[in-house]
């Protein structure tokens, strides 16, 4: 099995949030929730840079350890999925999460929180596969059709790779040593406690 | 300036289709920033940058100082809230072993007095009901998933969690409340004074039979759990009205240390309540009918708040302490 990976090439990124639309349109994510974004460090400077960000999948995921009802849980691929019927909207995996991914609806008593929703790498939730219940609550299954997450697949520059960790991490190494420069692999030492090393 | 016409030069020759004058190409590496740096000079501070969504927290690209909280929480903070309580269970049980319910020295006479009026069981009461609620469903969120999740299911235990949730909510409220009438109600009866340093070395008599210090309306040892629910309270109090809204209480890092105090005053106060409802029911004969009926036996008066009858009595002989209100 392969253990699926995000991995932005932030000088390939030219902030085109492309991701961010069609992670929304493909999903139908409610209006204030972003399960992906684009965050541009040293704005307006020179070498700054941009980075699309949405839940890395970690290893040994932060959320899932803080969850009080352990709705979290890691599929074969290694992503990280939770359960929404069982979710409470407690926040706690939001203060977990290095890459603030956790999102809330805000429906919940005392204006703050509904049930979580996060990038689920295309890969729906608990639910039957392409159930009309798992579009609902979690949007497209596309890894089930053999798809990728459709961020990676249609981003313009090709900075945002999806797919097995070790193939995309190949493909950035290569990339890097050609050009003869990389700003890194965002977020994968945080994620992952291991970065790309060239 | 320069800039400008190199720029320009370089416009120039594109469009002109010359390949003209050599002009150096800019390397976009030379001042690029990169993660290692970033995570060097930040230490262990978030990555921060911009977005062009309203969602200011958007910006934080990398916050690794989380996983320090979630580790926190996944293997240390359970062990510390469950630490407490269980030892405090165990005191118990063998206090009971070796002392067993203290009882009433001279018997029941069947006489009453009132010790406590409507108005301080009611506040009483409250107090103690929302409390126990809400030690058990905060509990729930930190033990919950061990204990009670391999029991009843996943599902099952979302919905219970989901109410124990709405419930700590909604009643940290009359809670506080009731906290506040409490203070009211009992702050004066709670000064320390010189009988308590009395108490205090003779152990309560709590472990030897027979043994009955003098105390007034309330011994040290109940000032002392007086206390640790006021100050206990008002602490679980700020730290939760803190959690319930978290966009007022400040950074997420301000957020993460609010939980851990509030977890850990919880856990706590929780075992001083464990002592406490012992103490106030099989612990001890005669007890439970304060906050009962609001009538204790008068011998039961006699042996645990010597004082406070004769105060109430009105009776002479209390030396240095004179009495509260003239001949009725
Ligand atoms: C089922 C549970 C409980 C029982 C049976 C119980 C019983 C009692 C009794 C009998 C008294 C009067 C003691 C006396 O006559 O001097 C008392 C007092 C008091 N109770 Fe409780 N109680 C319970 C729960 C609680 C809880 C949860 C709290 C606070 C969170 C609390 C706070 C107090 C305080 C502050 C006093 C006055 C000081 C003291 O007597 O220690 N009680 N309780």
């Amino acid at each position: 099995m392969a253990r699926m990976k995000f991995l932005c090439d932030a000088d390939r990124c030219i902030e085109c949030n492309a991701c961010v639309t069609a992670c929304k349109n493909e999903h139908e994510v409610p209006w204030g929730i972003n399960r992906r974004r684009v965050v541009t460090i040293n704005d307006g400077l020179p070498g700054e840079r941009s980075v699309s960000m949405a839940c890395m999948h970690c290893t040994d995921a932060p959320c899932a350890s803080v969850c009080p009802v352990n709705c979290f849980y890691t599929t074969a691929d290694g992503v990280v999925l939770h359960n929404k019927d069982t979710c409470i909207g407690c926040g706690y995996c939001s203060f977990a999460c290095p890459f603030g991914a956790p999102q809330y609806p805000q429906t919940a008593n005392f204006g703050t929180r509904g049930k979580m929703d996060k990038c689920t790498y295309c890969s729906g939730g608990p639910e039957a596969d392409h159930s009309q219940a798992e579009y609902v609550k979690y949007g497209a299954n596309r890894l089930a059709e053999g798809k990728l997450p459709l961020c990676a697949e249609m981003c313009s520059t090709k900075a945002l790779l999806a797919g097995d960790g070790d193939i995309i991490a190949e493909i950035y190494r290569e990339r890097v040593v050609t050009r003869g420069y990389g700003s890194g692999a965002w977020g994968w030492r945080t994620a992952y406690g291991e970065t790309v090393s060239v | 300036m320069s800039n400008l016409l190199t720029r320009f030069l370089a416009v120039l020759s594109l469009a002109v289709g010359l390949s003209g004058p050599v002009i150096a190409q800019v390397n976009p590496t030379a001042s690029s920033v990169t993660e290692d740096q970033l995570f060097e000079s930040l230490g262990t501070a978030p990555v921060v940058g911009r977005v062009t969504i309203p969602d200011a927290a958007a910006a934080y690209l990398i916050k690794p100082e989380n996983k320090s909280w979630a580790a926190l929480q996944a293997e240390t903070l359970h062990l510390l809230v469950v630490g407490p309580i269980v030892a405090i269970i165990v005191l118990l049980a063998l206090f009971y072993l070796v002392r067993g319910r203290i009882r009433v020295d001279s018997g029941l006479s069947g006489r009453t007095i009132l010790r406590f009026n409507a108005l301080e069981r009611f506040a009483h009461w409250t107090l103690a009901s929302t409390f126990i609620i809400l030690a058990l469903t905060g509990l729930n969120i930190v033990v919950g998933r061990w204990l009670i999740l391999p029991l009843i299911g996943a599902d099952a235990f979302g919905t219970l969690s989901a109410w124990g949730k709405l419930a700590h909510n909604f009643l940290a409220w009359p809670f506080m409340i009731a906290l506040v009438l409490v203070l009211l109600l009992w702050a004066v009866h709670n000064i320390p004074n010189a009988v308590d340093w009395q108490w205090i070395k003779q152990g309560g008599g709590l472990l030897k039979k027979g043994v009955h210090p003098p105390a007034r309306k309330f011994n040290a040892g109940q000032k002392l759990i007086f206390w640790s629910v006021i100050l206990g309270g008002a602490a679980l109090s700020f730290t939760g009205i803190m959690m319930l809204f978290p966009a007022q209480a400040g950074t997420p890092a301000d957020w993460q240390l609010y939980q851990t105090i509030h977890a850990l005053t919880a856990a706590g106060l929780t075992a001083v309540i464990i002592a406490h409802i012992y103490i106030g029911s099989v612990g001890m004969e005669g007890a439970f009918d304060a906050m009962g009926s609001g009538e204790v036996d008068e011998n039961w008066a006699r042996e645990h708040h010597s004082l406070w009858v004769e105060e109430i009595k009105g009776e002479t002989g209390a030396a240095g302490h004179p009495k509260a209100h003239p001949a009725e």
